[in-house]
């Protein structure tokens, strides 16, 4: 015979993921955060771009300043986002909320977008460029149209390791009123309600993953020569 | 700044910081315990290199305050669950460099290695593994400084570490406790970083620094 009340019992732990509680907040509380969490690392990656690219090109052309740069943007890497969080907030005139945030992510994506534009740039190959000047094209057009499309592969591989990581971070954000899916986390630790901390760090996954293997498709797709090779 | 400089006189201030430190460094041992006999035992199959290496991708994806929080509803609260935590972060980038490190020992060094009459241990200990040293210690140095980075976050589950300080100073809204925890693990983490880079180079074989010379 099966205990019945023991077997209740078991039944009855308070279970890890209250599917209930998913059912009724899902608009309210899930799809709003995963909303804040797509806008906080796109706008992140976004603006880390703009400054990235620019940045990236001259490093390339001119060397003397690519060590400096990758110092600098070295050390802000390696800062823990905690930390930098704490430390923007602290400046006068950052309020916390996504501001700060957003600052924060974009510091961390410099050194990985800045590294792939240089190793993109150095990997055209030196015949590629002398056949565009014989051919009778400006610096300009060598940039635009022979350098960048060749090297955007190693760019958005850059721009591929540089979201994962900025989905992951952005959690953190949470703390300081950044929103997205770390919300859910930090609610759920303080609620100690661990179907919020569940949903939260699933879902933060899930984006992470998500994102890795479609950066990874455009990879791919940028990369015709290699799947001619291939074929 | 005074007020800042107090904080570090503060008696538990030093109790922070070598939880973070003990936090940290026992993370690391165990996961590099775990990874590198791993990465050894796949290395010869090509299947097992490409699962270890994929665990690892997709181990590098979860971000750290998701694998902290989970700890929380499955292994509670404190100093232990912390580190189970941080452990399963530390181990991807070792696993990975570990991995590929490997696989890329030329294939005609390995095969010149066996034509001397080496065996396969001494292959592995006299060239693989010192040919893949600079690989490896990089991908410690990823583990070490990351592993700094997320113990920040034990203190959400009650493990302690510097974290502590920047969690009271947001709370408590002390800029000066604030600033002096994000100082000390930003200071901490930067030494980590320098310091592993030093290991890396030193321990870099001295025929593969004179090669990366020549290029």
């Amino acid at each position: 015979m099966i205990d019945l009340a023991l077997l209740q019992d078991v039944l009855q732990e308070p279970e890890l993921i209250d599917w209930e509680w998913l059912k009724e907040n899902f608009w309210e509380d899930i799809v709003p955060a995963v909303q804040g969490h797509i806008f906080l690392s796109v706008i992140s990656v976004a603006v880390a771009l703009v400054i990235a690219l620019p940045v990236g090109i001259l490093s390339a052309r001119y060397r003397k300043i690519y060590p400096p740069v990758t110092f600098v943007t070295g050390i802000l890497y390696s800062i823990p986002s905690l930390a930098l969080f704490a430390i923007l907030i602290s400046i006068p005139g950052v309020a916390i909320g996504p501001t700060p945030v957003i600052i924060a992510l974009v510091a961390y994506s410099l050194l990985i977008l800045i590294r792939n534009t240089v190793a993109g740039l150095d990997a055209v190959p030196p015949e590629t460029i002398d056949a565009a000047k014989g051919m009778g094209l400006t610096g300009r057009q060598i940039l635009l149209r022979v350098e960048l499309p060749l090297a955007l592969p190693i760019i958005v591989a850059g721009i591929r390791i540089a979201t994962v990581t900025i989905i992951g971070i952005a959690t953190i954000g949470a703390y300081i009123s950044g929103g997205g899916l770390g919300a859910l986390i930090f609610d759920g630790i303080n609620r100690q309600f661990p179907t919020m901390i569940i949903a939260g760090a699933v879902l933060a996954t899930l984006m992470a993953i998500i994102a890795d293997l479609l950066l990874l498709g455009v990879e791919r797709y940028l990369r015709p020569w290699a799947r001619a090779r291939r074929a | 700044m005074d007020k800042i400089l107090a904080v570090f006189a503060r008696p538990d201030f030093l109790e922070k910081l070598r939880e973070h430190i003990v936090l940290s460094v026992v993370a690391l041992l165990v996961a590099i315990a775990i990874a590198l006999p791993v990465a050894l035992l796949v290395r010869n199959t090509r299947l097992g290199a490409a699962i270890a290496i994929n665990i690892g991708n997709v181990g590098r994806a979860v971000p750290s305050l998701a694998i902290l929080a989970l700890a929380l509803p499955l292994l509670g609260i404190g100093f232990k669950a912390a580190l189970v935590a941080l452990t399963a972060l530390a181990i991807p980038p070792i696993l990975i460099n570990t991995s590929t490190g490997l696989r890329e020992v030329r294939q005609e060094i390995i095969d010149a290695a066996r034509g001397m009459g080496l065996s396969e241990s001494q292959i592995l200990t006299r060239i693989q593994l010192p040919i893949a040293a600079p690989v490896i210690f990089a991908g410690i140095r990823t583990s070490a400084v990351q592993t700094v980075a997320s113990a920040t976050l034990a203190t959400f589950i009650g493990a302690g570490g510097l974290g502590d300080l920047i969690v009271e100073g947001l709370q408590r809204r002390g800029p000066e406790i604030l600033l002096a925890g994000a100082f000390s693990v930003a200071l901490l983490a930067i030494i980590t970083e320098i310091g592993f880079g030093w290991l890396e180079r030193a321990f870099t074989p001295k025929g593969l620094k004179i090669a990366q010379k020549r290029r």
